[in-house]
Parts: C-alpha cells; structure tokens; sequence
C-alpha cells in the first residue's frame, strides 16, 4: 500500500527526520489558513497524489503572493495529475501539502529497501539526489552507495559515517545523518514498510539536512497489525475496480488490452496474458480468482472483467487441481447466466474431472466455447475477438 | 532416488486440526506420504485422521520421530511456526501459507539458516516426489514417477508443468515450489544444486516469474555448475512495471526484475527457454531426446 508524501513525512518526523514545517490542506479556505500560519514569503504548493514525476507535470508549485498560492491550490484541488508514471487519466489531487521554501545547497538521496537475494535490510545513498534513483542505477550505478543492515544489531554508527563521509558531509554534519539513517531503518522495520525514500536529502546553505520529498510504502501482508497504517489508505488513488476487488479477495489488475482474463493463480494468472500476446491479442486484465472458485466468487470477477468497456471477449483459465472442474463450470454457467454475458467467452479447464466440466459447458447453450488446451484457448478468444 | 522427500520421510502437520491442515492431511495420506502425526496446541494427547496430535512441536519429535514439517497456520503465526520447527531440530519445513509479512520471514529465515534447517515456501504448493511423498496442497493424480526435476515460483503453473511432462510420459523426480514471496526459504539454485546431484533427474524445468533477481542468479549457477538439460520458462512478460501481480514477490522494480532480462540471462547460459507456457513439456522432451542422442 502507498502512502502520501505528508503521510511518510509524518511519520520521517516522529522517527526524528527533520522535515520543513508544512501544513495540508484539502481546501482554498483550508491553505488560506495554513499560508497564515505557516507566515513567511513564499510557499511551495505540492499535489499528493500516489505517484511520481509530479514536478514536471506542474504538481508542485512555488509561489510568492498569498493570492498566487491560493488560486495554486484551487486549481490543483480537484484536478487530475497526469505525469509520466500515471495512466493517461492521472490521479486525482484532493489534498496539496504547503511548505515554506528551503534554501538548499545540494540535494543526496537515501533510501531503505530489502535486498531479495541478500535476504536483509539495505540502506541506499547517493549524491545524486532529487532525481529518480533507477535512472542513476542505470546511467552511474558507482554512484550508489549501500549498507547492509544486520537483522539483530541494525544499522551501526560506522556504517552511516562511512556513508556520510563518502557523499562528502562534515564531520559536525554526520550526528545528524547517523539520526536520519537510524530513524528511517528503525521506521521502516516497526512499521512493516517494504520501501522508504527520502529524495533529495536537502543539505541546506546552514549546513542541516532536511528531507524535502519522500516516498514510503507498507507490506500489505503486515496491515492486519499495522492498524494505523491501514486507515492512511486513500481509495481515490486505486482503481475503483482493484478496490472492489479487494473486497472480494480477488487480485485483479487493470491493463489496457481487450480480452479479459480470469484465472486461479498469479502465476498462471500472467502466463495466460502472456499467451493471449503471444497469439496476437492483448490483455485487459490480470485477475487471480484463486483456489475456490465459488458460483458467487466467479459472478463478481466477471462483472469487474465486464465493468471495463474496453472488453471484448473473456478468457477463462482454470486448472481444477483439487477442485472438481465440473464443480467450476457450473459455477462458471451459473455466472455466465447471472451477469448476462453478451461477449464471447473462452473456457479452458484441465486437471480434476476436466472432461464432465467441458460437457456442461458445452451443454449450457450459453456462448461459451470450451477449450482444451492452453494454446488452443488463446488462439480462439483472439479469433472470437477479433471477429467482434 | 529423488530429492528431499521420499517414501520413508515422517512428515507432521504444524495447524492439524484446522480445516486447510485437516484436508490436505487427508489427501496426504490418501497419497500414501507417511504422516504421523499433528500439531495443534491445546488438543495434545488427542487423535485426529487417526494420527497422534501433539501440543508443541517438540512433543511431536520425542514421541514420533519427524523428518518434515508441513505449515498451515495462519499468516500472523507462521513465523513463530517456522522457528518452532527449526528449533525442535525438523531438517525439512515447507511453509505452505500466503501472505506472511515480510519482516516476519527475514526473522525466521535468519533462524531456520542458523540451525541449518531447510525452508520451501512460503505461499507455495509444497514438494512432492510422486508416488512416495507428498507434502502440500499440490494435486496428487497428475504426477507420474519419472525423470524431469521441477522448480517453480507458482502454483497452478507448476501443476501445467506437471500435466504436460505427465502427457508426455515424461514423470518427474520431485517437484519443488518455492513460492511466489519475496522472501523464499529455498532458491533455484538450492534446486538445481540437488537436481544436478540425482541420478534419477535427467533433465530440469525451472519456471520463474518477474521480480527480483533469482532467475538472473540461477543462470549463472546453471552455466557454472549444471550439466544437466534445463529448460526455462518465464511468466509475466504483458505485466506493467510496478506493480504486484498477485505474488508478493512479482513486481517489476525500478525497471529490474523484467521477463525480458530473465530470459536473456537463462538462455546466456544454454538454457532452453519457451515464450509459451503450452510448449513446457514438448520442448522438455526435445531436449531430453537430443540430450540422450548424445
């Protein structure tokens, strides 16, 4: 799950991250406010939205006027962000974080992930700061620096020295560092997060660090104990149909293909989109309806498959391992005749009691075609598709 | 010969009597793995399927004597489990619970490595080494006795694997999930390593997925160290970027972790790879045939 960026900042701070004095506001009335008291001359006016790339997309404003500021954030309020890691609709603004200026002087990076093949925390720096640290990785990957944290003793001291005198900080500069790195790797394992960036660490014209963006985002898996985390989750961010989803316990996602796919399992799940690009069409969606495929549960993925308008035929790939296929195709007829399908629909079961699963299929006078095998299933719906 | 588990192997079930522990015990021993029992604290001292129940792990090893241990507690518990049988000395844990956070498996990890204890999973199917032992949720009729050594980071997708080599009379020696999290208690290379070292696997299918670097790594182990055919196929190339699909551990990251680059990776190192999942089998059997030719 994706936080905002005055959500992390909340958090940076109660962890001892120094970050600028900021307010939020989901109002003109509100930032007027908040410009009052925040005082000073000039005013930075940040969209926050759950993606990147806001300052090129005019997300992230700098005013000078009281009047400039508030007319930046009436027009950012319910507007749609579009920037280059958003869809082509964008993301809608419904809150703007306002900040007083800083006088920077250089901008660093840091960062907290897990490395996957050293199974361990890794904390990332660079002098690269403010610009997006996968372009650095690619272009000067010498650039980045890194620390593996140990699970039982965490990050030490030496460890953020060595890091702070390799990007150049004084002496006097790295209590302050060593403060950051902790509290950012204390944050990230207490709070379950599976990504925290500061970016850019401001190095400002006095000399102090102060974290001007950041980006964080919580292990789903670890919501049931994070209850304080969960409630930060903003739904206007998610596709509508990936939340209605959720609530089903389906996992789907939407792509921008025509052919709507439901599976049970991830992996088969993208091996079947996979397929379906591979014999010319292109999917509109991932979706894993997992181990039991339930009439009820099946009606509903179809009706999030259908809710997309760009669908035009429905692939569904089941491979009956301990569930009885004939048990999944009719719930499969029951579904088809539930919703009131119109386009056509490919089924391809295999595995328990495939062939009595294909028989009622075949008898349910629905248009439905069953397939047998994987190929042959791809190869019909983009025909079918096609056709249509 | 096979890998890991075999006729002989005594396994226990961690979370027995609860109703996914109940189920895939019953087809387990329907299948003919040797269960002995259970674990469920607070019904020690009673029977269920007509096997001991035992309040800790640790009871279950001093009366019955445990090769494997079989996990399906809960998410939130599956930590504490894993190090339960790690420290009551279980050799083989199989971890087949979805959606344990992943601090709590950087943790258990870290102790099941410690007592050198061996992990599968989580959030996978389990192993099985058809017709002796089968521990997990894997459907057990597909699989047939035979030669092709499979390693896979998904469920379903293993089981076409299954199905297909099964089709083509092909079999396979043991079947390994290691499951689709971040964080996994047994890599491909672990795999491969015990693969490469069965006399009775002749060939190797590895399926993998976007995400992470695990395909990129076994690669270089398969060209430094497997002499054995591999055959490779990859899910996820229609899959956008930054986004995790289904499995925690399949999101392409910061443009890394992509099917592209895993396929390029394998096939650097000799590995015979299929674009499509319907051709695992076939070009198993191809390269089986042109291998023993040779």
């Amino acid at each position: 799950m994706n936080l905002h960026e005055y959500q992390a900042k909340l958090l940076l701070a109660e962890y001892g991250v120094a970050v600028p004095e900021h307010r939020v506001a989901d109002s003109p009335d509100a930032a007027r406010a908040a410009i009052a008291e925040l005082g000073g001359e000039r005013w930075v006016i940040k969209a926050q939205v759950h993606a990147g790339g806001r300052g090129k997309a005019g997300g992230v404003r700098i005013v000078s006027e009281p009047a400039a500021a508030i007319a930046a954030v009436t027009s950012l309020l319910g507007s749609r962000l579009v920037t280059d890691q958003t869809d082509r609709r964008g993301q809608p603004v419904n809150h703007v974080l306002i900040e007083r200026p800083s006088d920077i002087d250089r901008e660093l990076y840091v960062g907290v992930v897990i490395d996957r093949s050293r199974q361990r925390l890794v904390v990332m720096v660079s002098t690269e700061g403010g610009v997006e640290i996968e372009k650095v990785a690619h272009k000067a990957p010498g650039r980045i620096l890194q620390a593996v944290v140990h699970p039982l003793v965490g990050l030490q001291p030496y460890q953020c020295r060595e890091l702070g005198f390799a990007l150049g900080l004084l002496a006097e500069q790295l209590a302050q560092f060593t403060r950051i790195l902790s509290g950012m790797t204390r944050l990230f394992v207490e709070k379950d997060l599976s990504l925290l960036e500061v970016n850019p660490l401001a190095v400002t014209k006095d000399g102090s660090l102060l974290c001007l963006d950041a980006k964080a985002n919580v292990d789903d898996n670890a919501l049931f104990r994070q209850p304080a985390l969960a409630a930060l989750r903003d739904a206007s961010q998610e596709d509508e149909r990936e939340t209605r989803a959720r609530k089903w316990d389906l996992n789907y996602i939407a792509l921008d293909g025509n052919i709507g796919c439901m599976v049970n399992g991830a992996g088969l799940a993208m091996a079947t989109m996979d397929l379906i690009k591979l014999h010319g069409g292109n999917p509109a969606n991932f979706l894993d309806v997992g181990g039991s495929t339930t009439r009820e549960r099946v009606a509903e993925a179809f009706k999030i498959i259908l809710s997309d308008a760009n669908v035009r035929g429905v692939l569904v790939n089941i491979f009956g391992g301990i569930v009885r296929c004939d048990m999944i195709a009719e719930g499969i007829v029951g579904a088809v005749k539930e919703v009131g399908i119109r386009v056509p629909v490919v089924v391809r079961l295999d595995g328990n009691h495939a062939d009595e699963g294909r028989e009622i299929l075949d008898r349910s006078s629905l248009k439905i075609t069953a397939a047998k095998g994987l190929a042959e299933a791809a190869r019909e719906i983009v025909a079918a598709t096609g056709v249509a | 010969m096979s890998v890991l588990v075999d006729k002989n192997t005594r396994v226990i079930c961690q979370g027995f009597t609860g109703k996914q522990g109940t189920f895939h015990s019953e087809q387990a021993i329907t299948y003919g793995t040797r269960m002995v029992g259970g674990v469920t604290p607070g019904k020690g001292g009673t029977s269920h399927l007509g096997l001991p129940v035992f309040n800790t792990v640790k009871d279950a090893v001093a009366e019955t004597g445990v090769d494997a241990s079989v996990i399906y507690v809960p998410a939130a518990f599956c930590k504490d489990a894993i190090i339960e049988a790690a420290a009551a000395g279980i050799a083989l844990i199989v971890c087949i619970t979805e959606g344990i956070p992943t601090r709590d498996m950087l943790e258990a990890r870290l102790v099941v490595r410690e007592v050198g204890a061996r992990l599968i999973g989580p959030n996978c199917p389990g192993i099985i080494t058809p017709g002796e032992c089968k521990i997990g949720i894997m459907p057990g009729p597909i699989h047939l006795p035979g030669s092709v050594g499979i390693v896979s980071r998904s469920g379903t997708l293993t089981y076409e694997a299954v199905q297909q080599t099964t089709d083509l009379a092909l079999g396979q020696s043991t079947c390994i999930g290691i499951g689709g999290d971040s964080i996994p208690g047994t890599s491909f290379i672990d795999c491969l390593e015990l693969f490469q070292g069965d006399p009775q696997t002749e060939a190797i299918l590895m399926v993998g997925e976007i995400g992470g670097s695990a395909e990129e790594e076994a690669a270089a182990y398969i060209g430094a160290r497997v002499s054995k055919p591999v055959v490779a196929y990859i899910a996820g190339v229609t899959a956008p970027a930054g986004r995790r699909m289904g499995h925690a551990g399949a999101i392409i990251s910061g443009g890394r972790g992509t099917a592209a680059e895993k396929f390029a990776a394998l096939e650097a190192a000799g590995v015979v790879t299929v674009r499509s999942p319907a051709e695992m089998g076939s070009a198993l059997l191809a390269t089986l045939s042109a291998s023993r030719r040779r």
